[in-house]
Parts: structure tokens; sequence; C-alpha cells
């Protein structure tokens, strides 16, 4: 079985360009320069020399002693919170930035949930000396307040997205409208393995850094570069993306995706993607989402502003389709108290995104002996305040 | 040897497929500049959708598109995305559109082109949705987010089987080569997006619009263009088909409708002619 992209950007069934032709001439240009530029020496070269000594990776490979004393089986933390603004995000934006320097761009444009991904673009943006515009939802705006406050400080717009639930969904609408009213100068920075052809693959290799760097620490640490479990909470699926690349033919490892159910999978507010999704198209590729019958997409619900999306990366369906990823999601309560869990056991705050896939030990039981890799995919001081209400601290 | 009556009979099939398939092209024969429009099916009310077509039609409309709403419509402004969430909030669906335009051939005769994203199609499943259009009578599909290569590897047949006209967009980002290629694909009209944006954005064209039109124009395509984007009034109208076949206006009869209601359709299209 092949998990990579083919040309044309699919992964079995799912992914491809559904793209307006308004899009399209914008879409090609990235669509036939990405692998190549990529490839330049020059480009490498500048890619690595940000991510080592402006990101600060690569991130640590933390073992987890006291979670894995409680759970009995050895936990290791992919410690992505630790990379300069905050999470995985950047990985891609410092990557993306240099694509559309190189493609003569001159404005950036970004969607937002939880602020993440719109702080990555805003800060490698001021690095840039790039003019940046970031959607975001109303809702997610009064949700993450401080990094509205960070993308501000960083000499970026911030556009509130009004319609539809006002979240990511509609963040990216606005995106894909702005880019569409301006298809000259400006370059999109998607921050989710999600999109047309060739957003998902080009974003997932700018963040297979992440497994990469798993391969060769955990081999200084255990000896080998494999470990069981391989484990990322998910929306699009970006730092899920990039925590599995370099695994993904590695059939010993069992790769485990976490997302979000919100109140529970079958009340009505969740963005359980695999479990209540079907295929169809969002947001430029065909792939799992959740829709009516009818075909018009649902407003998911969860706690965590960036796994509240109702689509998931065609990469990922894929890995749901064929098997290869067990797929299992985490509810709000879940995830709130493995993320207070964490804390309290190692000192670490995670995002309310984070929390979700640790919340994985309460679904499945891992053996004393299994090497269990989970995605810190960000620290969570853009959560306290949604914490402190959660906990009534 | 086939037998008289035979051959009559086949005729008389060719006969009527010629005629079912060129309700767009015989339209675009006419010698006159078309004006066609666009509206949200299920708004302003659900059952507002026969009574617009008709009245566009005696209103002299030469051709419209029925919009299909979809939840998330990436290509237009505030004035067409407020409508569909309007119409879907009223109930509009997939097969309530396709109930309440099952007689719409007895009344109508002018060309009715559905225009959706492609979504909603897949749900249908695309070979029933296209089945259905054939027995309704719609005579083409624009769906935006189907991109020409898919189209011509899995539904080119389908669409043919179904006498449906796919029409295609350009844009003047659009590369001539491409254009080409669109033109090569097409077999009614190419819809030719005015400026750079999102519907309802513009209005009024500058001399980038009229250099593109002449540009356009100037490559002598197979098919013809009818102008789409930016188009609200007579002036705007007018410099649109300097160049091209006819002109589509959405956005601004969305408007007109969300401010005058159902009942002064024909003022709106005399203001534009």
């Amino acid at each position: 079985m092949n998990y990579n992209a083919t040309e044309k950007g699919y992964y079995g069934e799912f992914g491809g360009a559904y793209i307006p032709e308004m899009l399209y001439p914008n879409v090609e240009e990235l669509r036939q320069n990405y692998l190549k530029i990529m490839a330049e020496p020059d480009f490498k070269k500048e890619f690595d020399q940000l991510l080592k000594d402006y990101v600060g990776r690569p991130s640590p490979l933390y073992f987890a002693k006291r979670l894995s004393e409680k759970y009995n089986t050895k936990v290791y933390l992919k410690r992505e919170d630790l990379n300069h603004t905050g999470a995985h995000k950047v990985n891609n934006t410092i990557g993306q930035i240099l694509m559309a320097k190189r493609l003569n761009k001159t404005r950036i444009i970004a969607e937002t949930g939880a602020g993440q991904h719109g702080v990555a673009t805003a800060t490698v943006c001021a690095l840039m000396g790039m003019q940046c515009v970031v959607y975001m939802g109303e809702i997610d705006i009064a949700r993450q307040a401080p990094n509205v406050a960070r993308m501000k400080m960083l000499g970026a717009e911030v556009r509130p997205a009004l319609s539809g639930s006002k979240t990511l969904k509609d963040a990216t609408n606005e995106a894909i409208r702005d880019w569409i009213n301006n298809p000259v100068d400006t370059h999109y920075i998607i921050g989710s393995a999600i999109g047309p052809h060739p957003y998902p693959d080009m974003v997932t290799r700018f963040q297979s850094i992440i497994s990469e760097e798993i391969k060769w620490q955990l081999k200084e640490k255990e000896g080998r570069e494999n470990p069981d479990y391989i484990v990322a909470c998910i929306g699009g699926g970006s730092n899920a993306a990039g925590t599995y690349y370099h695994f993904l033919h590695e059939s010993e490892v069992g790769i485990i995706a976490v997302e979000a159910a919100g109140k529970g999978i079958h009340s009505g507010e969740s963005a359980a993607t695999s479990a209540l999704g079907k295929e169809g198209i969002i947001h430029g590729c065909k792939t799992l989402l959740m829709q009516t019958p009818d075909g018009q997409i649902t407003e998911p619900y969860s706690i965590s502003a960036g796994l509240d999306y109702p689509g998931v990366g065609p990469l990922h369906s894929h890995l749901y389709k064929t098997g290869r990823g067990e797929f299992y999601s985490a509810t709000d309560d879940e995830a709130m108290t493995s993320g207070l869990e964490l804390t309290q056991l190692e000192g670490i705050i995670p995002a309310i995104e984070t929390s979700h896939a640790l919340a994985i030990f309460k679904h499945k039981t891992f053996k004393p002996d299994d090497i269990v890799v989970i995605s810190l995919s960000g620290r969570g001081d853009k959560d306290l305040d949604n914490y402190i209400k959660y906990f009534k601290l | 040897m086939l037998s008289r009556s035979l051959c009559y009979f086949i005729m008389f099939n060719q006969y009527l497929i010629l005629f079912k398939m060129n309700r767009i092209n015989k339209k675009m024969q006419e010698n006159k500049k078309l004006l066609s429009i666009y509206f949200t099916a299920g708004y302003p009310s659900i059952n507002d959708t026969v009574k617009i077509i008709q009245d566009l039609e005696s209103s002299g409309i030469d051709m419209i598109e029925i919009g299909l709403p979809f939840s998330d419509p990436l290509a237009d402004g505030p004035t067409i995305q407020n409508s569909s969430t309007a119409a879907l909030k009223n109930g509009m669906t997939t097969k309530v559109l396709f109930d309440q335009l099952k007689d719409i051939r007895k009344t109508v005769s002018i060309p009715l082109i559905l225009m959706g994203y492609f979504n909603p199609m897949l749900q249908y499943g695309v070979e029933a949705f296209c089945e259905k259009c054939n027995e309704i009578g719609i005579d083409g599909l624009i769906m935006p987010d189907l991109p020409l290569d898919v189209y011509q590897e899995k539904y080119e047949a389908v669409f043919k089987k179904n006498n449906l006209k796919n029409i295609f967009l350009i844009t003047p980002q659009t590369s001539d080569a491409r254009i080409k290629q669109i033109d090569e694909a097409s077999d009614a009209f190419i819809y030719m997006v005015s400026t750079a944006s999102v519907t309802g954005s513009k209005s009024g064209f500058g001399t980038e619009q009229t250099k593109y039109f002449e540009r356009i124009s100037a490559m002598q395509l197979n098919n013809p263009q009818i102008v789409g984007f930016g188009i609200n009034n007579s002036e705007t109208f007018k410099q649109a088909t300097d160049f091209t076949k006819g002109a589509i206006i959405g956005s601004a009869f969305i408007k007109h409708l969300t401010e005058n209601g159902v009942e002064t359709i024909s003022s709106f299209v005399k203001g534009i002619r």
C-alpha cells in the first residue's frame, strides 16, 4: 500500500484539487514548483537553518517517567510545544514563506482556528517583512484572545470570519475568497494537511521533520528507530501527518489518531470526522467530511478551536479507510482531564488540541514494554482561560 | 435493408436528440446580445422557484442559471452566500428543487442551467443527478469546483449521455493555452469571469477589463462567451457585451429580490435592457 500522494495529489481515492477556475493559476503554479523548490540546495539550507536557529529544533523527545508509570507503558513526548511560537505549526509556515518568496509573492494570507497557525504565520511574515492577513472565525477570536493579541503585535491584520459557524471552516472559506480576489501577489499559507493538491502533500513534507527527528532520537534512547505506537490528535491533521510521515511504510509501527468527539460522538456537537463523516469535497479536496445527506457541510463542535473542523486531511481519510491508522475520539471532558493530568504528572501544560492525543490512555491499554510516542503538538498558555473556566481554578 | 418506417423512426429520434441538445446552442445563434439571470433556488421563499423562472422568461430574459444553494460557496461574495444560507434554512435541497422543476418545461422554453457546487451533486450521485436533469429538461450545468480534468476523466460521458452541456469558467488570469483547452472541451458557451473576484464584489469595468474582453475576442474561440461577475445595470451590461455574446447578472438580481420581493421582476429586467 502506498501512503504518499500521487502526482495529482491522491491518497487512494482521497485528495485531488477540486477548485474553481479562479484558483487554478495559483494552485497550478504551486503544483508545478513545490517539489522542485523544496529540493533546491539553497532552499533546504535556509529552511534547515531557520528551523535550527529560529525555531529551536530539534525539539526534544522526552521520556515521560511519571506518565509512563501511571499507565504502565513507555511514553515519550515529542516536544513540539517547545518550538518558537509554541506549537508544530511554525515548521510549515517557515517552509511556506520561503516558498512564497521564491514564487515572488509579497502578500500572505492564512486561516486559523486556535490561533497557533495564525501566530506562526504572522511570525514568519514579521521575520521576512511581508504583509500578513489572517482570517479567524469570530467565535475563535473570542476564545483565543491571547493569540489574537499576539498576531496583532506581530503586525498582522486579523479579519473575523462572520459566516457559518464562525470557526475554522469559515475562516478557511474567507481565506480562499481572499485568494480569489488577489490572484497575483498573494500566497495562501494553509496551516493544515488539507486543501487542494499540492497543499496536503506540501504541508505534510514540511511537518515531516517531526517524524524524521523521532527516528534518530528514539534510536539514541532506545536503540531502535521505530516505536510500537505513534499518537497524534487530528483536526485537519498537520501535526499528525508530520508525526506519522516517516512511519507510514513501517508496518510494525501502529498509527493512532485521536479526533475531537466534543460532547460525544452522537451528541450532535462533535468534530469526530472519521466516525461521522462521509466522502465528499471540502476546501478543494475529496476527503471524509461531516455533512447532511444532501451534501451540505455541517457545523462541527469541539472545545478545542484547533480541532473544530468538519473534515480531515485526505492522507488521514486514506489511513482510516485502509485501516492503516487506528482512529479514536476523545470528548471535551476526557481531553480536559488528560491535559490537567499531564500538567500535574509532568509539569507540562498542553494545548487543548494536544490534550485529545493524551486522552488515548482512556481508550487504549498499552503493554508495559510498548514504546508509545505522543506528539505534544502545542503548549497550553493560549488555553489558560479555558482551563481556568473548566476547572474553576 | 431497413424498412421505411424504421428509417423514419430513427430520423425522428435524431431530430429529437438534435432538438434537445440545442436549446443553449440555438439561443447562441440568435442575433442579439443575451441577458442571463442567476438566482438562488429557495430564496427569498422556498416556493418562489417556478414563479421566478416564469417571470424571468416573460420579462424577456434569454437564459436562466438556477442556483442550487451550498453551505460553503467558496467563489461567492456575501450576497449569494446569504441567499444560499437563507435558502437552506428555508428547506431547499437537491430533491426539493428537482420536485419543484418537474413540470417546468410545460411552461418555460428558454435554456435552463443548474449552477452549484460539486459536493451536493456528488452526494446525490452524479449519474442520478444528470439523469434527473435530463428528465426535467435542464440544458447545462455550471459546477465551478468540478475541475476540467476530473470532468473529462470521470463524468464527461454521463453528462453527454444526458444531453447536458458543462459550462466552464475562464478568468483574466487563465492562460491562453488553458483557454484553448477549455474551448475544446466546451460545446455551449464559455463563462467569462470579468474580474479576479468572488461574485458581487465589484461594479463597473475599467480599461483592464476592456483589454481582457478584447484579448479573448481576438482569440476567435469556437464557443461564444458570456460574461459574469460585476454586471449590475444597463451600463455594465452594455460594456460587457460589446465584445461578447451576452452577460449574466447574479448578485444584483438577488439584491433586487431581497429589497423588492418577487413581484417586480419585470421592472428589474427593463432597467437592464
